[in-house]
C-alpha cells in the first residue's frame, strides 16, 4: 500500500516541519539570564511525529480510495457514516442521549465551581452556535459579524441596567429582540449580496459595532466598559457566588433546550425548508414561489436573537462588559463552530461548540501549545472530514400505503 | 375569449444589445405552445422576462385565468408570478441539490401555503395541517411522475433523466396555469422523449397550458397546437406545425439562405 515514493514525500514533510518549527521547538531564549538554550533533541521528536503523523494519514485515504472503489464496482456495500448510524437507530442513541442529559444536570454537583463556570461558557458557544447555524449552515448566507449581535445584547443589558434599573429577566427577551431588530438593519443592505460580498459587510458590520462602543464614550463608556452589572436574579433571593453560579448553569441548560427545541422546529417547517432551498440555489428558490427578501431577513433576525439572548446571559455572568470581548476572533470562532460541526446539524454543532470551547481549556497543561494542537485539529479536521462531524441528515418521510 | 397569456410588444435590451424586440405571443387555454430557434435567438431571455427573473424593458404580459380578471405580470417579483400561476424548469437542471427528492417538491408548494415563524415554533393545529396536505399534494405529485421510489434519496443523486422529472413535478406544485419547460427533452435518449412526450401530453389532458422550448424537432412538431419561431430576438413566423415546415424565413433561419439567392 506504501510505496518508496510516499515514504520520500514523508521525509521530505518531516524536514519541513523541523525547519518550520525550529525558531519555536529549538531555541529558546531566557532574556533575563540572557541565555540561549538550544533543545536539538526536540528536532528529532518533530520531524519522527510529522513522519509518522503523514505516514498515518497516507494510509487512511488509500484504505478509503480503495474503498470507494470496490463500493462504485459494487463489489461492498456502502456503509452509512457512524454518525449517521448511530443517530437512525434509537437503541443507540436514546441511552447516549438519557446518559448525556444526566450527566449534565449532575454537573454542578460533581465538579469544582470552576469547571462549572467553563461549562457554562461552552454552553453559551452552544447557542451562539445554534443561532449562526440558522444563518449560515442553513441559509447559506456566511456572516461574519455575528459577535456584533452578541454585543447588542450585552450592552442591551449593560446599559438598560444602568440607566434605568431594568433586571435580567426583563431584559432578556428584550436583547433578543433588540438583536433581532439590528438582524434585519444589517439584512437589508446586504440582500443582493452573496458569498464573498457578503461576508465582507458583515466582517465590516460586526467592526462597526465594536468600534461605536469603542469610541462612542458618553453611550457605552468607551474601552473602560460598564461595570456592576448584576447576576441573573431567582425572586430577590440572596446568593452567594458559587450558588449563583450553579443557578446560571442551570438557566443555560434550560436555553441550550430551548434553543434545540425552536431551531429544531424551525428547521423542519415551511420556513426551514425555504431556507435550505435558498442555500441551495437562489434563482431556482424564487421561481419556485419562495419570497427571496423576507427568506432572507428572517434567517438573520432569527439567527441574531439567540446572539442577544446569549449576550445578555455573558453580561450578567462576567457582571462586565466591554468592547474587547467581541472582536472578530469571537465571530470566528463561533463560524468555526458551525463549519466544524457540520453545515445545518444540530448534534454536530453541539458537539463542535463543547469541543472546541473545552478543548482549549483542557489543553492547558500543554500550556504554549496549545493553540498550535488546536490549530493542527482544525486542519486534519477539514482535510478528512470537510462536511463536518456530523453531515447534514434531511428528514425521511414514510409513504402510507392505501 | 381572451388568451390565457398574451405578451404584447416584449422588449429587452442589455445595454446596447436588444435581446428581445417587439415580441407578440399569445397562449390559449389547454393548448400546447412551442418556442423554437436557433440558439442565442432569446428564448430563454424570453423565459426570464416572463417569470420576473428578467425586469422587460417595454412590452406587456397579461395574464387571465380562465373565468378570473386579467393580471399584469410585468415588472412582478418572481415568487409573485409564480403565485398568479406560471411555474418553469430550467434549462440546465436547477434543483435543490442537497435537500431530498420530496423536500425538492415540497418547495413548490410554498407560495400556496402560509405557516409562519411562531405557527412553526408553537406548531398549533393548523400548521400540522397544512403540512400534512403538503406531504399529501407532493406525494400524489411524486406518484404521477413515477418518482416515489426515491423520495428521501438525496436530489443530486438522481440519474439525468428523473431530475429532469423532479424539475417538472417541482413545477406542477405550485399548482400553475402554464407550465415553461426549457428544453426538458435536452440530453434524453429517445425512450426518454417518448416518455416526456407522453407525460407532458398527460399534463395538457389536466387543464394545463405548456409553453415549452425545444430543439428536439420531431418532439416539437407531434406535441405543439402552435409554434413560435424566432430569430435574433424577434419573431421571425408563427403558425400550426405544418405551417412552420414549410415556412421559408424558417428555414432560412435553420439552413441559412440559399447560394443561388445571394
Amino acid at each position: 500500500m506504501l510505496t518508496l515514493k510516499d515514504l520520500g514525500k514523508a521525509c521530505l514533510i518531516a524536514l519541513w516541519f523541523v525547519v518550520l518549527t525550529f525558531p519555536l521547538m529549538v531555541i529558546k531564549v531566557n532574556p533575563i539570564d540572557r541565555i540561549i538554550t538550544w533543545r536539538w533533541h526536540n528536532m528529532l521528536w518533530v520531524g519522527l511525529g510529522s513522519f509518522l503523523c503523514y505516514l498515518a494519514g497516507r494510509i487512511w485515504l488509500a484504505r478509503r480510495d480503495v474503498r470507494l472503489r470496490r463500493i462504485r464496482q459494487g463489489l461492498a456495500e456502502e456503509k452509512p457514516p457512524l454518525s449517521r448510524r448511530i443517530l437512525q437507530n434509537p437503541a443507540i442513541w436514546r441511552p447516549l442521549l438519557a446518559a448525556g442529559v444526566l450527566f449534565f444536570l449532575a454537573f454542578p454537583a460533581l465538579f469544582s465551581t470552576y469547571q462549572t463556570n467553563i461549562m457554562i461558557t461552552a454552553l453559551m458557544y452552544v447557542v451562539l452556535g445554534l443561532g449562526l447555524n440558522i444563518v449560515v449552515g442553513v441559509a447559506g448566507l456566511l456572516d461574519l459579524g455575528y459577535v456584533a449581535f452578541y454585543a447588542v445584547g450585552a450592552y442591551a443589558y449593560a446599559l438598560l441596567n444602568l440607566h434605568f434599573g431594568l433586571g435580567f429577566w426583563t431584559v432578556l427577551p428584550i436583547g433578543g429582540l433588540l438583536a433581532a431588530t439590528f438582524g434585519i438593519l444589517l439584512g437589508f443592505p446586504v440582500l443582493r449580496l452573496r458569498g464573498d460580498y457578503l461576508a465582507i459587510v458583515t466582517l465590516g458590520f460586526g467592526e462597526i459595532i465594536r468600534l461605536i462602543l469603542e469610541n462612542w464614550n458618553e453611550f457605552s463608556h468607551g474601552p473602560s466598559g460598564i461595570s456592576n452589572i448584576p447576576r441573573p436574579g431567582l425572586f430577590g433571593i440572596q446568593m452567594s457566588l458559587d450558588q449563583s453560579i450553579t443557578y446560571l448553569y442551570y438557566l443555560m441548560i434550560g436555553m441550550v433546550t430551548f434553543t434545540i427545541f425552536v431551531v429544531n422546529r424551525l428547521q423542519n417547517s415551511r420556513i426551514g425548508r425555504a431556507w435550505f432551498a435558498l442555500r441551495e440555489d437562489e434563482i431556482a428558490c424564487q421561481a419556485m414561489g419562495i419570497d427571496k427578501t423576507r427568506t432572507k431577513l428572517t434567517a438573520f433576525a432569527l439567527g441574531a436573537t439567540w446572539a442577544g439572548m446569549v449576550g445578555v446571559i455573558f453580561a450578567a455572568k462576567t457582571t462586565f462588559v466591554n468592547p474587547a470581548s467581541f472582536t472578530f476572533l469571537e465571530s470566528a470562532i463561533i463560524l468555526c463552530i458551525v463549519v466544524l460541526g457540520g453545515m445545518g446539524s444540530i448534534v454536530g454543532v453541539i458537539i463542535a461548540a463543547l469541543v472546541l470551547i473545552l478543548l482549549p481549556e483542557y489543553l492547558r497543561a500543554f500550556s504554549e501549545y496549545r493553540m498550535l494542537v488546536f490549530g493542527a485539529v482544525l486542519v486534519v479536521m477539514m482535510v478528512f472530514r470537510p462536511q463536518g462531524i456530523v453531515a447534514n441528515i434531511r428528514k425521511t418521510y414514510q409513504v402510507e400505503e392505501k | 375569449m381572451k388568451p390565457l397569456l398574451e405578451v404584447k410588444g416584449l422588449s429587452m435590451d442589455f445595454g446596447g444589445i436588444r435581446a428581445l424586440d417587439h415580441l407578440d405571443l399569445r397562449v390559449n387555454q389547454g393548448e400546447i405552445v412551442a418556442l423554437i430557434g436557433p440558439n442565442g435567438a432569446g428564448k430563454t431571455t424570453f423565459f426570464n422576462c416572463l417569470t420576473g427573473l428578467y425586469r422587460p424593458t417595454a412590452g406587456e404580459l397579461l395574464l387571465t385565468p380562465p373565468g378570473g380578471r386579467t393580471k399584469r405580470l410585468g415588472g412582478l417579483k418572481p415568487n409573485l408570478v409564480t403565485r398568479q400561476g406560471l411555474a418553469r424548469t430550467f434549462q440546465n437542471i436547477r434543483l435543490f441539490p442537497n435537500m431530498t427528492v420530496l423536500e425538492n417538491v415540497m418547495i413548490g408548494r410554498h407560495c400556496r401555503t402560509r405557516a409562519k415563524v411562531l405557527g412553526a415554533i408553537f406548531r398549533d393545529r393548523r400548521t400540522r395541517k397544512e403540512e400534512k396536505e403538503i406531504v399529501a399534494a407532493s406525494l400524489s405529485i411524486l406518484k404521477e411522475l413515477g418518482l416515489s421510489d426515491v423520495i428521501n434519496e438525496f436530489a443530486k443523486n438522481l440519474p439525468y433523466g428523473a431530475q429532469r422529472r423532479l424539475e417538472i413535478a417541482r413545477a406542477l406544485a405550485t399548482d400553475p396555469l402554464i407550465l415553461l419547460l426549457d428544453e426538458p427533452a435536452a440530453g434524453m435518449n429517445p425512450q426518454e422523449t417518448r416518455e416526456l412526450d407522453e407525460l407532458i401530453c398527460r399534463i395538457r389532458d389536466k387543464g394545463l397550458s405548456i409553453l415549452l422550448i425545444e430543439h428536439d424537432m420531431k418532439l416539437v412538431m407531434s406535441l405543439s397546437d402552435h409554434i413560435f419561431v424566432m430569430d435574433y430576438g424577434r419573431k421571425i413566423a408563427e403558425g400550426t406545425p405544418d405551417e412552420i415546415r414549410t415556412d421559408p424565413a424558417v428555414i432560412k433561419a435553420y439552413l441559412g439562405e440559399d447560394m443561388d439567392d445571394a
